[in-house]
């Protein structure tokens, strides 16, 4: 065995990005059962919310069963070690929102924006380090722009006071080689540590966030069963493995996050987790992944073909949270035939 | 024929204020642009008043309280600014047409409720989001009941001023309050998304609401109605989705193109702001006028 090289610390976001895979209909006991089973396999890091942030539940993102306050407070309960955490972007959620998660029991916030609008989460940023929570900015859709945009508007969320900068590669639509050149901008940039999220819409999840951690990302994004918006997030189960293997430690026990995914997760799926057509055209043509389940809707609302959807959207340059822009395009799709 | 013309004011010479003074300048047919104030003297808005040959001062809201001429002050500042503003406007007996957050005096929006406040001191012009879906909303709840209203704004990063990018949760929040005040929705909720794309995007607002009856020719025809309504004072607000129906939700698009005076064209949601001002201070001055004989 080679001497391990590390700790990659991963936050798990089954019960997040996760949540857009089951259309945000998971249950208290659901993920009391998730989270427990998470926990006992010594996942540090956990993510509860609807998977467009607190407040995310609306006709736009789609109405979830519960509400994040229950599902944060359950999640809680559900643990003994990992810490809890919680997502929101500003836009669609507030910092009232953010204040209620925490009295559920949140200790990591992590706030989005899209990649070149950092400067919308000052507020946010600054009142939880201000309620002493550990922050981390996420930057969305990294593939859009070069690194030395990327650098700048992590330095503005540094010097807001966040704990860590994370690229989001939000459309699963960067390869290893954009991932290490815009990872290695950061770390090489910035003084807080430097963390990604892979989407599997190119089949590079676990390849994808090899490659940043190579480069020097030590915190990583990951879901059981690969769940997530898209064809889902890096897997988790199999970036246990695979870091393992590539002689990273993460605290995890691999048996135990395998038997959750198969015995936990995968009985409460509803649909495979794999790249199907729509999938892979939202990686090739850098379209938010979250759009994928509602392009579906809007293809059988409007009798058009859901590919036709996804080009036009991105050659529109759509940024995350407009999902209101699939049905503007469904629609005139229509009108035109 | 030169009638008589009511004599207003502008505190705050940036974006904002310069467009309403372009716009007043142009199109007013009841107010006499007297005076526009700032605190810089540097500030571009009050190098193009003197080009215009507007009396213009870096004096503050001070040089505009000096002029005894004048009846009605708008406010382009911040909110901050204006709960100090409003007050000295008070006292001088000045009306004050607020297009801060400040919130002082009640939400206004030109085709739905302004005939409730024409004769408050302090009106306020609610967010820009607010102005381009609240007669949507209010046109749907005038033929059936709301018990839910969702917009979604989508502007073009270029055209969010460092003013809504820190107060970000001031817009939602605000925005989804007037939903339920103005539009007379059960309940609002309001979401901001800014697009970087280049050429900058126009202003969109999709606009949900969950409606106790299904009359869809009604609420079409109060939908189109009421946009009709806007475009006399907005002339770029175009319905870019009629109602579209799935069982209680009602989905309706918006697009603002601004009128690309001073501000260019994708900044609609600016120009619904001064646009809105300009007919409020109009209606305002009229009434002023017609009082008065």
């Amino acid at each position: 065995m080679p001497a391990k090289k590390g700790f990659v610390r991963i936050v798990d976001n089954t019960m997040r990005d996760g949540s857009h895979a089951v259309k945000h209909q998971f249950t208290v006991a659901d993920v009391t059962a998730i989270a427990s089973a998470l926990d006992d396999a010594g996942v540090p890091a956990i993510e509860v919310s609807h998977g467009d942030g607190l407040a995310g539940h609306s006709f736009q993102y789609g109405f979830a069963r519960e509400t994040d306050e229950a599902k944060i407070t359950a999640v809680k309960k559900a643990v003994k070690k990992a810490k809890v955490s919680v997502l929101l972007l500003p836009g669609i959620g507030t910092r009232k929102d953010l204040q209620k998660a925490v009295e559920c029991g949140a200790q990591i916030v992590r706030i989005a924006t899209h990649c070149t609008e950092a400067d919308i989460s000052e507020q946010h940023v600054k009142m939880s380090k201000e309620m002493g929570l550990e922050v981390f900015s996420l930057l969305m859709m990294s593939h859009m722009e070069p690194p030395a945009k990327l650098l700048e508007q992590a330095k503005l969320c540094e010097s807001y006071g966040a704990d860590a900068v994370y690229l989001m590669d939000s459309a699963g639509a960067l390869i290893p080689d954009t991932v290490r050149e815009r990872v290695s901008a950061l770390k090489n940039g910035l003084k807080i540590p430097v963390a990604f999220h892979a989407h599997n819409n190119l089949g590079l999840g676990i390849g994808n966030t090899l490659a940043a951690v190579e480069e020097g990302a030590t915190i990583v994004d990951a879901c059981v069963c690969g769940l997530g918006g898209g064809a889902g997030n890096a897997q988790e189960e199999v970036l246990v493995a695979a870091l393992d293997r590539a002689g990273y430690e993460t605290g995890i026990d691999l048996y135990k996050i395998m038997n959750a995914a198969e015995e936990v997760v995968t009985p409460r799926m509803t649909r495979p987790q794999i790249i199907d057509k729509a999938s892979l055209a939202l990686g090739y043509s850098g379209v938010y992944s979250s759009f994928l389940l509602h392009t579906y809707r809007a293809a059988e609302r409007f009798k058009v073909p859901p590919m036709e959807i996804l080009l036009e959207l991105g050659r529109l340059k759509t940024v995350g949270g407009q999902e209101d822009l699939i049905v503007d395009v469904a629609y005139k799709l229509s009108q035109r035939k | 024929m030169s009638q008589k013309r009511i004599n207003v004011g502008i505190i705050g010479p940036g974006n904002i204020g310069t467009d309403l003074m372009y716009k007043i300048v142009r199109y007013s047919k009841y107010m006499n642009l007297k005076i526009i104030v700032g605190i810089y003297a540097t500030s571009e808005g009050l190098k193009i008043a003197s080009k215009l040959g507007i009396a213009n001062s870096s004096g503050g809201i001070d040089a505009l309280l000096s002029d005894k001429s004048i009846r009605i002050a708008f406010d382009c500042t911040t909110a901050s600014a204006h709960f100090k503003n409003a007050e000295l406007l008070k006292e001088a007996g000045i009306k004050a047409i607020d297009l801060t957050p400040a919130a002082v005096g009640p939400y206004v929006c030109p085709v739905v409720n302004m005939g409730e406040h024409i004769d408050v001191p302090n009106i306020n012009l609610m967010t820009c989001g607010a102005q381009a879906t609240v007669p949507i909303v209010a046109a749907i709840s005038s033929v059936t009941g709301v018990t839910y209203a969702e917009i979604v704004a989508t502007i073009a990063s270029k055209s969010a001023g460092p003013g809504t990018r820190q107060n970000i949760d001031e817009f939602t929040q605000t925005t989804a309050r007037t939903l339920e005040i103005v539009g007379k929705a059960e309940k609002g909720k309001a979401i901001i998304i800014l697009n970087p794309a280049e050429p900058p995007i126009l202003m969109r607002n999709t606009i949900y609401t969950a409606v106790k009856e299904q009359k869809k020719d009604e609420i079409i025809a109060a939908v189109n109605k009421m946009a009709k309504k806007v475009q006399q004072y907005v002339p770029g607000y175009r319905l870019r989705v009629p109602p579209i129906f799935d069982d209680d939700k009602v989905t309706t698009m918006i697009e603002v193109e601004g009128a690309g005076e001073y501000l260019p064209k994708y900044s609609g949601n600016l120009d619904i702001e001064t646009s809105a001002a300009l007919a409020v201070g109009d209606l305002v001055a009229r009434k002023m006028l017609e009082k008065e004989g």
